[in-house]
């Protein structure tokens, strides 16, 4: 269950003080910190560091605050699991509470998928042994038995040798008031219950029975509405408004003109949406106003005689490809992509004199705030920034724009106001992830060796678009890997699994291409370049070869690799991101001559699995996510401005287009390393080496559904 | 501007605003009912899912004067303690992930089991592909729907 609460102090009242229960506060986030320690009923706003607490109550209820922004990778649920294992609770008596943030008293940080678990891991772990181990003192004390004799089991502390059985909520008032222990022993991962097993997010409730809980959903009497047209065209600005008739519309507060913004503000959602359609805004340019066909004339010109900065270069590559037997040359090239989370972008903003209150979905509320106090010049700790879920993040919620925008207009008509973004504005406004382009050339000798291999990715504001110590980086003696960014007005920002989410599909569908050059099996040929990574490495190598060697042979050995079905053709795909490995088999069908992705296979290894049921969903959503814009989504550009809209002209995968998914997951030990993002990059590849398989087509450009090979005329 | 009196969840709840007004909008900016989500305003993606004398519709492309007396059921509707099969169904095979589209996506499914108890696959895919999950919990969707039309 959950369920949101206000304050700490909230909490506290709510939680287990009052009935003389046992409150620890820790910390949900970070490597290291403060140990957990044992809350009396009051204590200093300011002094600690905790924005997590866990609570035992008199009559056994225990409750963990989640102090974190949910968009939908589950550590929600994750989380408080970790806790519960550790206190040995029973996870149907475990209720995990939403704080509303108040960066004031919560110390917040940012919400990346995949980075949140690892972080946590031991502290969380920590907490919950913690309070276990104070149980169980508070046991032994009262029965006059050693510590040693007495367990904690499913919400219980155990006296084996007496029969004597107590449960948590007796002993949390006796255990309130013991020392907090500094080395409260960890479980071995064999005793787990409920680490690693399938439970059910502890949203559910709300979200199926349409309980308000995103920023969109929040409403305050006496609020005002406001949408902003901003400039169509990347590259150009304001010249002239006319907001005469919009403003004469009905509901209508005002139109206020700041930067390149022009907001019309009043009374409704639908009012301002009718009234917006009025404004008449001339527009000058300011900057270079690009076409998609322009950025594909720029690909070419930086690729063949830009300056590109070199990443990574290992040993001697002109004198390998000079000696080279064979070498395969190919290019990658992919759009621009819009986020579209489900949930638009919206913020509400109240500027007051003594100061401003901010409520929304955000991945990054600390960073918000900031930003916003620079804005006004007001001293952060007069704003607070209250987070609500978030109807889907993918990186776009990283950027705080729609934010500073909520503020400054607030502070300007000096009224409570939401500001939403339509679905036009999310999709038309940048912050976009990056088009590029890889250029690959691999030398091979006689025997079929990859002796050489170079890359060089050209990005449009891609920031470095090439991850220079991924695998094959060790595995090949003569290496250059070279990046080259080009500044466009194009806006762009992170996209789940920045950057990877293309260079996986490129680096796996080159590879693909060059096995086959080397007349190898695409699976053996990356085994072998990784055992020649372990027994004689070309520079360092950042990637751990057992790993990728485990994901690689279980998706090999689950998806039959290598023995004949027929009608079907396979292709392989690995790739390492995001601290975690997940190796993919694509399985591709011929039908009416066009090929269909019939079936993917994956193997993770992501360490410990916490929930095993939100595990599943993160592999299967990051796949169908992967496969989705890998096939059908792209963003293209006529004079500076995007010509896809809305979903209409924007095409999203739907249910009829999932292939069936298997998931696997390597059990090895390992801690958490996460899983939000690295399903994703490795699902291009796979579909593509498949595709190439049945339709004997290489595909080298997104969206695939651009390729003839789709028409079924290839 | 006009007054509509409008049948929603079994009571009649009544809104001043203009007659182009969407339904979407009189529910979430009127009448306090938040369940109801906005994904794309053009009857692209199903978030805003609300039957309408018991057949699903796009309340973002339905204005509040097409609505006349017809019966509308919002998410908040669809049962008095979330125990309508479909939502049984969600949590059991644990669909959610960000959330935002599912209550549309149970407003479709709900509409489709009612005039269709025992759809099969084809027929859950066709009525479902109106419905855009950005979260690509699709395999769940369909499960879910399965499995609720086992226990209808
Ligand atoms: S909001 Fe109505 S279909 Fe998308
Ligand atoms: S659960 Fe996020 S859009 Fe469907």
């Amino acid at each position: 269950m959950q369920q949101s609460i206000n304050s700490r102090r909230d909490f506290l009242k709510k939680a287990a003080i009052a009935g003389g229960g046992l409150v620890l506060g820790f910390s949900w986030f970070g490597a290291d910190g403060e140990a957990p320690a044992v809350l009396k009923g009051s204590f200093p706003e300011k002094s600690i560091g905790f924005n997590s607490y866990l609570s035992i109550a008199a009559d056994g209820r225990v409750t963990i605050l989640s102090p974190n922004p949910e968009l939908g990778q589950n550590i929600m649920t994750s989380f408080p699991m970790i806790v519960a294992e550790e206190l040995d609770a029973d996870w149907t008596k475990v209720k995990v509470e939403q704080a509303a943030l108040d960066t004031k008293s919560f110390d917040r940080q940012l919400t990346g998928g995949s980075g949140a678990v690892p972080h946590s891991w031991k502290r969380l772990r920590m907490a919950g042994a913690t309070a276990r181990a104070m149980l169980i003192q508070a046991a032994a004390t009262q029965w006059s038995v050693p510590v040693t004799e007495c367990t904690a089991s499913n919400g219980f502390v155990l006296h084996a040798a007496s029969g004597k059985k107590a449960g948590f909520g007796e002993l949390a008032a006796l255990a309130a008031t013991l020392q907090v222990p500094k080395d409260a022993p960890l479980k071995d991962r064999k005793d787990f219950k409920i680490i690693g097993h399938a439970v059910k997010n502890v949203a559910n409730k709300g979200i199926v029975t349409g309980k308000p809980m995103f920023g969109l959903d929040f409403y305050r009497e006496g609020m005002l509405f406001a949408m902003i047209q901003r400039p169509p065209a990347f590259g150009t600005k304001i010249k002239t408004v006319d907001s005469a008739a919009a403003k004469a519309m009905p509901g209508i507060i005002d139109v206020v003109v700041f930067k390149n913004n022009v907001a019309v503000v009043g009374k409704s959602t639908w009012e301002i949406i009718k009234a917006r359609k009025l404004l008449k805004v001339e527009y000058e340019n300011e900057g270079a106003i690009e076409s998609t066909s322009d950025h594909n004339a720029i690909f070419r010109t930086v690729m063949d005689n830009g300056k590109p900065e070199v990443k990574r270069k290992d040993g001697d590559v002109d004198a390998a490809f000079a000696s080279a037997a064979k070498i395969i040359k190919a290019e990658y090239q992919c759009p621009f992509l819009s986020h579209s989370p489900m949930e638009p972008m919206n913020f509400f903003a109240h500027v007051k004199a003594d100061g401003v209150e901010l409520v929304g979905p955000s991945q990054t509320p600390a960073s918000a705030r900031t930003a916003v106090s620079k804005l006004l010049n007001i001293s952060e700790d007069k704003i607070t920034l209250e987070l609500t879920r978030l109807g889907g993040g993918f990186g776009r919620r990283l950027k705080f724009d729609y934010v500073l925008e909520a503020a400054e207009l607030s502070s300007i008509i000096k009224a409570p106001v939401k500001l939403i973004w339509t679905r036009e504005d999310d999709m038309t406004g940048g912050n976009y992830r990056p088009a590029v382009r890889y250029h690959f050339e691999a030398a091979l000798d006689a025997k079929g060796n990859l002796v050489g291999y170079k890359c060089r990715g050209v990005g449009i504001n891609a920031g470095n678009l090439v991850r220079e110590d991924n695998f094959p980086s060790g595995a090949v003696d003569n290496l250059l890997i070279e990046s080259i960014d080009y500044k466009s007005p194009v806006t762009t920002g992170a996209w789940r699994a920045p950057i990877t989410n293309f260079l996986g599909f490129a680096e796996q569908a080159f590879i693909d291409e060059v096995a086959e050059a080397a007349g190898k099996d695409p699976v053996q040929f990356r085994l072998e370049l990784l055992s020649k990574a372990r027994i004689t490495p070309a520079g360092a190598i950042k990637y751990n070869i057992d790993r990728m060697e485990g994901v690689i042979k279980m998706a090999a050995e689950k998806s039959g690799w290598g023995i004949k079905k027929p009608g079907i053709s396979q292709g392989f795909s690995v790739y390492f991101s995001h601290q975690s490995y997940v190796a993919q088999v694509c399985e591709v069908a011929m039908q009416a001559g066009k090929p269909v992705v019939k079936k993917i296979y994956a193997a993770a290894d992501c360490g410990q699995v916490i929930n095993l049921s939100g595990a599943r969903q993160q592999v299967m959503g990051g796949i169908t996510d992967g496969l989705g814009h890998a096939m059908y989504s792209k963003l293209s550009f006529k004079n500076g401005a995007a010509e896809q809209s809305n979903f209409h002209n924007y095409r999203l995968i739907r249910m009829k287009e999932i292939p069936e998914i298997e998931p696997y997951f390597v059990d090895n030990g390992i801690d958490p390393t996460g899983l939000g993002e690295p399903a994703l990059p490795p699902t291009g590849g796979a579909v593509a080496n498949a595709i190439y398989k049945a339709a004997g087509k290489r595909l080298r450009n997104q969206p695939f559904m651009d390729e003839p090979v789709f028409s079924g005329k290839a | 501007m006009p007054v509509y009196n409008l049948q929603i969840n079994g009571k009649q709840l009544t809104a001043d605003v203009a007659a182009d007004t969407p339904l979407l909008w009189v529910l979430r900016d009127h009448l306090g009912l938040l369940g109801t989500k906005y994904g794309c305003g053009i009857a692209q993606c199903g978030a805003c899912t609300v039957h309408m004398n018991g057949v699903a519709m796009r309340s973002c492309s339905l204005p509040v004067s097409a609505v006349r007396t017809a019966a509308i059921t919002t998410i908040e509707g669809l049962s008095v303690d979330g125990d309508h099969p479909l939502q049984k169904a969600w949590d059991e095979t644990d669909v959610p992930q960000c959330g935002y589209c599912q209550a549309g996506q149970i407003m479709t499914a709900a509409a489709l089991l009612k005039r269709n108890p025992h759809p099969s696959l084809t027929e859950i895919e066709d009525t479902m592909q109106g419905n855009i999950c950005r979260c690509g919990a699709y395999h769940r969707i369909r499960e879910a729907i399965q499995l609720a039309s086992t226990k209808i």
